[in-house]
C-alpha cells in the first residue's frame, strides 16, 4: 500500500524563518508588475522547490512576464503549452519521467513537477485537465496563483472573482452591483479528488506558504495549492500594500489557510481575532461601489463559510 | 522476413507501436481509433509493451500530455479520429512549433454536423495546416510500415517534427488485412532508440514555449516551414532505407497504369483500390485511364505530382473532404496551385465523393471517367461537383 501523506511528510525538510533558502530559480529581472503578489507567491514556490524541478506553466501573467524570447528569468526547465492545460502537460512529463527511469533511459528519480496556473487558467478553461490529472494520481504538485480575475487580457472576472468586485466585465451599473457571483472554491474541489495534500496559502504568510509547497512536494501523488495574489494592477490598490492586503484576506477570514492531508481538513491559521470584512474591502478600489447592505451580506457570507469549514476540521 | 498473419488494421498499428517500444500513449477513446488504444492497453496491461498508458480525459489532453511526455525526451504515441482530431488541433499547432517527434494514428472520419461516425478526410484536411508530417496509407501493410516509418522520420535530428499516420477509418481501421509483420530484431535495425536533443532537464534547463514577441515571430514561422519542407528528403531516404531492408519500397506519389493515361483519377487512402478495380475494367475496354495517388500528403509532394500529371489530358481531383463554397474541395486547391506553378492545364474537375461513410463504388469512378471525358470534349467550364447526391 501507497505511504500516507500524513506519513510522507512527517519528515518533511521545513523551512524556518532563521533559514530560507536563498536559491532563486524564478530569477530576478522578470517584467511582472510593482506590487505584483502573484510572482511573490510564485518566487517563494520555487524558493521552496530549489533546482530539481521542472516547472509547467499555463498561459498567463507569470508566462509573459518571466520568458520573452530571447530572454528567460527561469534557472529551472520551464515548459509554457497553452492556457487550459498545465495539468495534462505535467501528467505527461511526469509520465515520461516515470517510465524513462524504469526502463533505464534516464537516471533521475528525485525529480519534482510542478504546474502552475492563474484562477483562469485553473477554475475555468483549465479546470478539466486539473481534475483529470488529479484523477489519475500523477506524482506533481499544482499550484493556483488567484489574482481573482483575468489580469492578463484586462482584469475580466473569472469564477473566482469575489462577489461584488468591479472588472472589465463585471462592471457595477444601474442592475448590477459588479460580480454577481460567489468565488468558487477549487480547492475543495481538489480535495473532493481525494488526492493526498490539499493546501491554501498566502505569501503574507511566507513561511508557511514555503512549507505547505514542501509538503505538496513531498507527498507521493498529486498536490494541490490554491495561493491568493493579489493584484495591484486589476485591484485598483497601492503596489505597496499588497501584502498587507494578502494578510487582512486572511485575518478577515475571507481566505482562510488550511490544509487537508489524506482527506483530513485542519486550519494552519485559526484567526481568533477576525477583522470585519471591511477593513479588507476598503483597501482596494474594485470594492468601493459596494453599500453597506453588499458589505454586509458578504460578512455574513463569510462566517457561514467559516463555520462549514470549522466542521469540516472536525474529526 | 517476417510472418505473414490476417489481423484488424487497428491491431497491426497498436503492433507497430508496440515495435517501436514507445514509452508514452496518451489515450482517449472516439470512434473509429478505439481500437488502437484498447489494444495498446492490453499490451501494456500484459507486459508486452512497457510504456505509460495515460487514459486521459480528453484529446485536448491527450494532445497536451503527448507534448509534455515528447518534450520530456520520450517516445510517444497517440491516436484519434474527427471530433477528437478538432479538439486538439489547437494543441497540435503548437506540438509542432515546440519540434516535438510525437506520431500519431488519424483514423480519419467525417467531421460534425451532423454528427458522423464514418470515414472521409475532413480530419485530414482540418489539421492540414498544423504543422505535422502527413502521410496517408491505401492498404493494412502499410500502415503498419509507415507507423514505423514516421517514428524514424519525426525523430531524425535533421527533421524534429510531429507526424500523421492516416487510415480510413473502418474501410480501413476494422479491415481484416493479410499484413506481413517485422520482427522485433528488424525494427530494431531500423529504429534506433529516441535520443532527445533537447528536453526538459533539471540538470541542462531550458526555457521551451516562451512569448514569441512581433520580432521573432516570423522568424520562428519561417524557420518551421522550412524544416517541414526539409523534412521530405528525409522522408524519401528512410522509405528507400526500409525498402532496402525489408523489400517494400514506397515513394511519395504511387501512380497505377500512369504509362500512357490520358485521363488520371487523382486521389488519396484506401479508396484508390476500389479506383484500381474500375481501372483494370476501363482499360480492358481500352480506355487510356490510370490513378495517381499521394502517399505524402505534407509536405506536399508538388514535384512528384507535376511528373505524374505532365502528359495526361484529363484530371479528376476526388477529395474526401468539403470545403463549404470555396473553389471546390480542399485537395483541388493544393493540386491547382501546383500545376498553375508548372504551367500545366490539363482539364481538372472536382469531385467530391463518400463524404461521412457514403460508398464510392467501383462503377462510381467508371462514371466519373465518362464524365470527365465528356465534359473535356464538350468544353464545359469545370466547376466542382459533389458525386451521388440523392435528389
Amino acid at each position: 500500500m501507497m505511504e500516507s501523506a500524513a506519513e510522507a511528510i512527517r519528515n518533511y525538510e521545513k523551512i524556518k524563518a532563521s533559514k530560507i533558502p536563498r536559491v532563486e530559480p524564478l530569477t530576478n529581472g522578470h517584467r511582472a508588475c510593482q506590487g505584483c503578489g502573484e510572482v511573490l507567491a510564485l518566487r517563494l514556490v520555487m524558493k521552496a522547490l530549489g533546482h530539481n524541478v521542472i516547472v509547467v506553466s499555463a498561459t498567463g501573467c507569470m508566462e509573459i512576464i518571466s520568458s520573452p524570447y530571447p530572454q528567460t528569468a527561469w534557472e529551472v526547465p520551464w515548459l509554457h503549452v497553452a492556457f487550459e492545460n498545465a495539468a495534462a502537460v505535467a501528467s505527461g512529463v511526469e509520465a515520461a519521467y516515470k517510465v524513462m527511469n524504469r526502463k533505464g533511459k534516464i537516471n533521475q528519480p528525485d525529480v519534482t513537477f510542478l504546474a502552475y496556473g492563474g484562477d483562469g487558467g485553473t477554475a475555468d478553461i483549465g479546470l478539466q485537465s486539473l481534475s483529470g490529472a488529479l484523477e489519475r494520481g500523477h506524482n506533481f504538485l499544482y499550484v493556483c496563483l488567484d489574482n481573482e480575475a483575468y489580469m492578463n487580457t484586462g482584469i475580466q472576472r473569472s469564477s473566482s472573482t469575489p462577489y461584488g468586485a468591479m472588472t472589465t466585465t463585471s462592471p457595477p451599473g444601474k442592475k448590477s452591483i459588479g460580480q454577481m457571483t460567489w468565488k468558487k472554491n477549487v480547492a475543495a474541489i481538489a480535495a473532493a479528488h481525494e488526492i493526498p495534500y490539499v493546501a491554501t496559502a498566502s505569501p503574507a504568510f511566507h513561511i508557511d506558504l514555503m512549507n505547505k509547497v514542501r509538503k505538496g512536494a513531498t507527498v507521493k501523488g498529486p498536490a494541490y495549492i490554491h495561493i491568493f495574489s493579489p493584484c495591484p494592477t486589476g485591484w485598483r490598490c497601492d503596489p505597496s500594500v499588497s501584502v498587507e492586503v494578502a494578510r487582512l484576506v486572511v485575518q478577515t477570514r475571507i481566505f482562510p489557510l488550511y490544509e487537508v492531508v489524506d482527506g483530513k481538513w485542519r486550519l494552519t491559521n485559526k484567526v481568533k481575532h477576525p477583522k470585519p470584512v471591511i477593513e479588507y474591502l476598503k483597501t482596494q478600489r474594485r470594492f468601493r461601489h459596494l453599500t453597506e447592505k453588499e458589505i454586509n451580506k458578504i460578512q455574513q457570507r463569510v462566517d457561514k463559510e467559516w463555520e462549514d469549514l470549522l466542521k469540516r476540521c472536525e474529526y | 522476413m517476417g510472418k505473414r498473419v490476417g489481423i484488424e488494421v487497428s491491431l497491426a498499428v497498436s503492433h507497430a507501436v508496440m515495435l517501436a517500444d514507445v514509452d508514452v500513449i496518451a489515450a482517449y477513446p472516439i470512434t473509429p481509433q478505439t481500437h488502437i488504444v484498447e489494444h495498446l492497453s492490453e499490451l501494456v496491461a500484459d507486459g508486452l509493451l512497457d510504456a505509460e498508458f495515460i487514459p486521459v480525459e480528453s484529446e485536448h489532453s491527450a494532445m497536451s500530455t503527448s507534448v509534455g511526455a515528447s518534450a520530456a525526451g520520450a517516445r510517444t504515441f497517440t491516436a484519434t479520429s474527427s471530433q477528437g482530431l478538432a479538439l486538439m488541433v489547437e494543441i497540435m499547432y503548437i506540438a509542432s512549433s515546440l519540434r516535438l517527434p510525437i506520431v500519431m494514428a488519424v483514423a480519419n472520419r467525417a467531421l460534425s454536423g451532423p454528427i458522423s461516425i464514418w470515414n472521409d478526410h475532413g480530419d485530414m484536411m482540418l489539421s492540414r495546416d498544423t504543422g505535422w508530417i502527413q502521410t496517408v496509407a491505401e492498404n493494412g501493410q502499410e500502415v503498419f510500415d509507415l507507423v514505423l516509418h514516421a517514428y524514424r522520420v519525426a525523430e531524425d535530428p535533421r527533421v524534429m517534427l510531429p507526424m500523421i499516420v492516416n487510415l480510413d477509418g473502418f474501410t480501413l481501421s476494422h479491415m481484416i488485412e493479410p499484413i506481413e509483420f517485422l520482427s522485433q530484431e528488424e525494427v530494431n535495425k531500423y529504429l534506433r532508440p529516441y535520443r532527445a536533443p533537447i528536453r526538459m532537464d533539471p540538470e541542462n534547463p531550458i526555457t521551451m514555449g516562451p512569448v514569441g514577441m512581433p520580432e521573432v515571430y516570423t522568424e520562428a514561422k519561417k524557420a518551421q516551414d522550412e524544416a517541414l519542407k526539409n523534412s521530405k528528403k528525409v522522408i524519401i531516404e528512410a522509405w528507400k532505407e526500409f525498402g532496402d531492408l525489408f523489400g517494400r519500397y514506397y515513394s511519395p506519389v504511387e501512380t497505377y497504369r500512369m504509362e500512357d493515361a490520358e485521363t488520371a483519377i487523382l486521389i488519396l487512402g484506401s479508396l484508390a483500390e476500389t479506383a484500381m478495380t474500375a481501372v483494370d475494367k476501363m482499360r480492358d475496354k481500352g480506355k487510356k485511364v490510370g490513378i495517381i495517388r499521394p502517399r505524402l500528403f505534407r509536405p506536399f509532394p508538388a514535384d512528384e505530382i507535376v511528373e505524374a500529371v505532365k502528359n495526361v489530358k484529363n484530371l479528376a481531383v476526388i477529395d474526401r473532404a468539403v470545403a463549404l463554397n470555396g473553389m471546390g474541395g480542399p485537395l483541388s486547391f493544393e493540386i491547382r496551385s501546383v500545376l498553375y506553378d508548372a504551367n500545366l492545364h490539363p482539364y481538372l474537375k472536382n469531385y467530391i465523393a463518400g463524404l461521412g461513410g457514403r460508398d464510392v463504388t467501383v462503377d462510381d469512378f467508371s462514371d466519373i471517367v465518362s464524365d470527365i471525358e465528356s465534359c473535356a470534349q464538350k468544353g464545359v467550364k469545370p466547376e466542382y461537383t459533389i458525386v451521388n447526391v440523392r435528389e
